[in-house]
This record gives C-alpha cells, structure tokens and sequence, in this order.
C-alpha cells in the first residue's frame, strides 16, 4: 500500500489504540484514587500552601465558576500588559517590538480561552519571554482550565443528589503537574532528539551554498510545541505553526505532535466511561465522533491525494496530490489527516495551508469547527457534544413518551433553555459575524482588496472561516486574510470571549441544576441513552442543529468554488 | 471574589515557576546533552564551513546544483509563509503556468506531463527542505552537463540522498536539496 496512507493508518492506530489506558488513568487522577503519578503530591501541596488553597473545600456550581472567571479575567491581565511591554523585557535577542493594543487584545484573548487565532507571525511578534510566560504558560493554564471544568462535571454527573463539582483549584493544578507536563515532557524529548531548537540564542547568521546571507529564527521552541498540541491550544511557535521544518522537523515528529492533537480529547471520552462506571455510553459517544471524525479524514484525504483539478488542466504531473502549501517530508495525506485533526479538536495548529487546500477538504475543516463536539478540546469538546446530549434526550422523550431523563436526573425547562442557547450561539456568531464582514466587502472593494487574497467564492470562505474558526475556539485560519487589522482584531476577539465562557457556564450551570435534583433510579419507563439508536439520535440532532444551520453558507463558499472546477 | 483575586495572582506565578523556569530548565538541559547542534538549528557543513541549517531550505538557481521548491517568502529564515492562494484563483493559475514555463526553459530535455507540481507550487513554510526524488531526477541531465560530468554519476549520488519513509513504511520518500548539493560538491569539486 502506499507509504502516505500507510502513515495516517499507524497515526489513528496509535490514538485510538492509548487513549483508553489514558483514559483509566485520567479518571484516576480527577477521582483522587491512587495512581502512578503520586510522587507529584509534595509539588502539589505547595501549590496550595503557597496559594493559600484548602484543597479540602467544596464548591457548588456557582463558586466554581466564579473561581474560573476570576483567574481568567487576571490572566487577561497578565497577558495584556506582558505583550504590550515585551520590548523593554529580557530575553529578546531579535529585539522585537511590543504588540500594538489592539493586536494584544486579541493575542491576549485568544490565548486567553485556549484558542490561538494568531494575527502576528512568531518570529517577529513576540519575544522569547512572551512566547515562554505568556503563549506557553497560557497553554498550559488555559488547558487545564478546560480539564477542571470538565472534572467538575464529572463530579456533578456522577454524584446522586449533590451540590459539590469538587475543588476547582486542585483539578486545575493536577491537570499540569499530573497529565499535561508529563506528557509534554515526553514530546519535547523527542522533538529535540529530532532537531527541534530549544535553546536562547538569536537568529542564526548564516551564508548559504550559493553565497547569499540567510538568517534562521529559533529559540525554545520544542518547549512551546508540545503543549500547544496537547493541550489543543494550537498557536504555533513560528508563523506557518507546524509545516516549519524546525517546528515539525521530521515525519516522526509529525506523527508525535498529530497524536499529540487528538491523545487527550478521545482519552477525555474513556475517562467519562471509567469514571462514571459507564463504559458503554462512553463507547456510544466515542463511536460517534470516530465514525464523523473519520469521515472527514477520507473526504479530505481523497481530495488531496488526488491533486488539484486545475493543475491537471495544464498538463503536468501531479503524483504526489495537491502540493500548494505543503511540505515534502511530511505529504499531502499527512497534512489532510492533520486539517481533520486539529479542527475536530479545538486545536488550530497545522501543517500545511489551509487555504491552499481543496473547496471540499476546505469544507470539511470549517464543519468539523462549525460542529464542535466531535472530540472538541480538552474537556470542553466533550461538554459542547453533552449539550446535543440534553437536547437529544429531551427530543427522544418527546417521540416516544418518556420522561427526558439523563443519568437518573429529570431534564426540565430550564436545562433545555440553557442547552438550546448554548447550541444556537455558534452559529449565530459565526454567520452574523461573516455577514456583516461580507456587507462591508461588498460595498466597499477597496476593503475587499485589502482583506482578501483571493477573489470570488473563495474570498467569502476566507471570511467564514475566520469567524468559524475564532468561535470554535480553533485558531486556524485561510491565512490569505489580512487579519492584523482592528476591524478583525477586535471583532473576533469579542467573539472568542462569548464562545468560550457563555458555553462553559451553560454548561457547568446544567450539570450544576441536575446534581441536585433528586435521583431516580433507573425503571422500564427510563429512557436508555447508552445504546446505538440513543447514540445515532444525538447525531441526527448535531447534523440537524449545528450543520444544516451553515448549510447556505457553505454553498456559496467552498461548494460553489467545488462545482465551478 | 477579593481572595479568589489573590490566589489566581499566586498561582498564577506558581505556575511560571514551575511550568517557565523547571520545565523549561529540563527541557533545556535535555537539548543541551542530546540535540543535533546543542540546543540551536542542525547546521550542513562543507570544507569545514557552515553551509545552511539542514531542516531549512535555501534558493539555489546556479545550473551546477539541485533547486528547491518555489517559496511563498523567498527562503527568508526570520518569516515563514505560504502562498495562502486558493486553487481556483485565476492569479494563481497563471503564476503556476509562468513556473513551469520557466522550469522547462532551463529543462528542454522535458516533456510538459514530466514536470512535477511540487517544483512549480509552494511550500507551506516557505521553507521546505526537500524535493520528492521524482522533481530530484528530472534535474540531473541540467546539472551533469553543467558540472561537466555523466548523467550517471549525478543519478547515483541523488540517488545515495533519498530518504526512505519512516522505518521504511510511513511517509513519503525525499531528498534534502542542501545536503545532495553539498554531496555534489564534495564529490564533484576538481
């Protein structure tokens, strides 16, 4: 079989096959039972001790989101005034500039929800200090916030009648010390072995074979590559992300920080199995997002092993498929696996240009951010698919005369309010936003020339993508777009705050509502939501609510420039 | 909400202790012991001089060596990037046309279907350090007769260059253009 295919084969295998001893683990980790990382404890009672934490303390739904929301708006903070006043800040040996406002608003925010919607270039918008104590530690943070909420659910779903979520500071400091730097760790290692900088000096000076003057960006990188993929944040190191030879130096590499994507998300899904003692609905859902996640993989793989029907035209050879914004070590199979990857997940990092790939793999990746729950990012991703969950659940009971009930609790009105806002907000944001983008375009070519790089059907994908991407908290980009205006900076900016914080409060708020009703034990009268036809009904919802609401956009944008082939 | 305050400002700096300076100390440590070039980008030597980083790629249009892909950013080393052209723009369309035009004027030995894409589109990073042995073999007739040399000795040392696919399964085949152009010189130099 060919090499290329045979590579995305192993990479799925791989995901797939260790993300369910990830899961066991991660399951343990969040219940307190003993595990395999306990020699982490010292470190972390200093954390509490240092930080003035009970860990012992209980927090109801409430308390726990407004220690979320504070740590969140300091870390906005934090971040603004770092970027602002990088110039005047050590480790700067290229000498870069602080971020104009504007720019660090939205840098500042983007990383801020763990989304990397990145409007600068790495090598010169940011200094070796931002990128470690701002951009790396907010990979981090951010991350594991997304984790603690997500613990937190847990606690709530598996509980009877309770109003405890558990302590939100002790999830989020287990969530680094115990799952995400042990595992970035382990990346590093291989990526420096692999030839991924991770050192302080400046850009490398140098004169080439033919005698012109070169000079090289480097620096810590390999310490920044390993959490932006894993902890599905995804703002690259360098400009292009990981289609840089120094980011993503090797196809080993390539397969490390690919696996790296997806590892936690799935594992998250086996954790809601081990932890909640429901295997078989955590399987249910994973079916699910596997059966969605690769169909998309096939789709763009097909579409990029096949080349681009305009090169045919001309009439030269096309062997290796759609080369345009992609690398040779790496091939056009591994970088439609990759698009897939990081845009099922809240990812956002990539390996090729996105623009530059075909209307309907470019389709694919603007569904995948427009669904945003097959897999989804650490944590959230499974908290974004529980809102399908309510409203399946409540459809269902509807259709055949059942209570709505999930996980022996009643789903009434109010929980159904907050689901349906929660679902609807995406798209309304998305097309709202690539509409009045749109509107501007349109009456004013000027602007249209200034923002676009390509023209016609193609143009209005570069506009929906970028609002699809910021509400997905993805970070990707058609990055033909001139983004790094205030018009762009801003407005997405507002949109990645409402994305991210608007669901994770519905969601907490839900879980919160149903903890502490009472239990009803299961019956013959209960709705079973562990089953294939409860699992292909959740997916008929998501297809229904979340994909055919984009269904006109998508027309006019990639499958318009499809059919014009 | 005040003491929430002052815990996120302190765990805040907990974390930079233990994420900015440990982790990033390990991390550093490691590539200062275990790393191709001590923590910095792995450097292509010839004659006992710094040639160019062997992972980035570098323009070469003398007909004595082997070209790269065309770049998006001219191989500038401080700023990747892409073309980000669509498929469908016609602007794009005719910039590929212009391409292959002039990769069969410097190639009249070629028949237009023998020209590979990845020799007349971009790279993603602007940077891509390899070509694909096919686009390495359609340029050994230009650079033997430029170096004065067989066909066949050019073939056999781009052929010693291709890098087989991972474990010899996954992933491409390719070859490093800066490290056959410095095998070239070696071999070839009088």
């Amino acid at each position: 079989m060919n090499s290329e295919i045979l590579g995305t084969v192993l990479q799925i295998a791989l995901m797939v096959g260790l993300s369910y001893p990830l899961g066991r683990y991660i399951a343990k980790v969040y219940k307190g039972e003993k595990n395999g990382f306990d020699f982490m404890a010292p470190v972390e009672r200093w954390f509490y001790k240092f930080c003035g934490i009970d860990p012992q303390e209980e927090m109801g739904w409430k308390k726990f989101l407004i220690v979320l929301l504070t740590l969140n708006l300091f870390w906005f903070f934090w971040g603004m005034v770092l970027l602002v006043f990088q110039g005047h800040l050590p480790l700067n040996p290229d000498g870069n500039p602080g971020q104009s406002p504007d720019l660090a608003f939205n840098t500042c925010i983007s990383f801020m929800v763990n989304c990397n919607l990145q409007h600068y270039s790495g090598e010169s918008g940011l200094s070796y200090f931002t990128q470690l104590f701002v951009i790396m530690l907010f990979q981090f943070v951010t991350a594991a916030t997304g984790m603690a909420a997500f613990a937190g659910m847990l606690k709530g779903m598996a509980g009877k009648t309770t109003r405890n979520l558990g302590n939100f500071w002790v999830y989020l400091v287990k969530s680094v010390t115990r799952i995400l730097m042990p595992l970035s760790l382990l990346v590093g290692f291989i990526l420096i072995l692999q030839g991924t900088p991770m050192g302080f000096d400046g850009k490398m000076e140098l004169t080439t074979l033919e005698g012109a003057e070169q000079s090289i960006s480097q620096g810590p990188t390999a310490a920044v590559v390993p959490i932006k993929q894993l902890g599905t944040n995804g703002g690259g190191y360098f400009g292009v992300n990981s289609s840089h030879p120094l980011e993503n130096p090797t196809f080993l590499t390539n397969i490390v920080e690919c696996w790296s994507i997806l590892i936690l998300p799935m594992a998250m899904v086996f954790a809601l199995g081990f932890y909640l003692k429901r295997k078989k609905l955590a399987y249910s859902i994973f079916g699910v997002m596997l059966f969605a996640y690769l169909a998309g993989v096939v789709t763009s793989t097909y579409f990029e092993m096949n080349g681009n029907p305009e090169i045919d035209r001309v009439g030269i050879a096309q062997q290796y498929g759609s080369m345009e914004g992609k690398e040779t070590r790496l091939g056009s199979a591994a970088t439609a696996l990759w698009g897939m990857t990081t845009t099922v997940t809240s990812n956002g990092s990539v390996n090729g240009m996105h623009d530059s790939t075909m209307p309907l793999s470019g389709m694919m990746q603007m569904l995948n951010m427009q669904i945003n729950c097959w897999f989804g990012g650490v944590g959230v991703g499974f908290m974004n698919y529980y809102t399908f969950i309510i409203i399946a659940v409540f459809i269902s009971g509807l259709m055949v005369g059942r209570t709505p009930e999930f996980l022996g609790k009643k789903v009434e009105a109010r929980e159904m309010k907050i689901a349906v806002i929660v679902a609807l907000l995406h798209p309304f944001v998305i097309l709202v936003g690539t509409a009045l983008a749109s509107w501007l375009a349109a009456r004013n070519p000027e602007l249209a020339g200034a923002w676009l790089n390509n023209p016609s059907f193609h143009g209005l994908s570069e506009m929906l993508y970028e609002y699809t991407s910021a509400a997905a908290n993805n970070g990707s980009g058609f990055e033909g777009l001139a983004d790094n205006t205030p018009f762009w900076n801003i407005s997405t900016g507002f949109v990645l705050i409402l994305s991210r914080y608007l669901p994770i409060v519905g969601q907490i708020a839900i879980v919160g509502l149903l903890a502490s009703k009472k239990y009803i034990p299961e019956s013959a009268g209960t709705l079973k939501t562990d089953t294939a036809t409860f699992a292909f009904m959740t997916f008929a919802v998501i297809v229904i609510i979340a994909a055919l609401a984009f269904f006109p956009a998508l027309t006019l944008g990639p499958i318009a420039e499809y059919l014009s082939f | 909400m005040k003491s929430n305050l002052w815990k996120s400002v302190k765990i805040t700096l907990a974390f930079c202790v233990f994420l900015g300076v440990a982790y990033v100390s390990v991390l550093w440590l490691f590539g200062q012991a275990f790393s191709p070039n001590r923590g910095n980008a792995e450097v292509v030597m010839l004659h006992g001089k710094v040639v160019g980083a062997a992972n980035v790629g570098q323009t070469f249009t003398q007909d004595i060596y082997f070209w790269s892909r065309p770049s998006a950013v001219d191989y500038n080393g401080g700023g990747s990037g892409g073309s980000n052209k669509g498929p469908s723009n016609p602007e794009y369309l005719a910039e590929v046309e212009a391409r292959i035009d002039t990769f069969l004027l410097k190639h009249p030995y070629l028949e237009r279907s023998e020209v590979p894409s990845e020799m007349v589109t971009a790279s993603g990073s602007g940077l891509d350090p390899d070509i694909s042995p096919e686009a390495a073999y359609v340029q050994t007739k230009r650079v033997a007769d430029a170096r004065g040399v067989s066909e066949k000795t050019v073939r056999s040392i781009a052929e010693e260059q291709i890098q087989k696919p991972l474990l010899g399964l996954f992933g491409p085949y390719r070859v490093n253009v800066l490290k056959l152009n410095v095998a070239l010189d070696e071999r070839l130099s009088k």
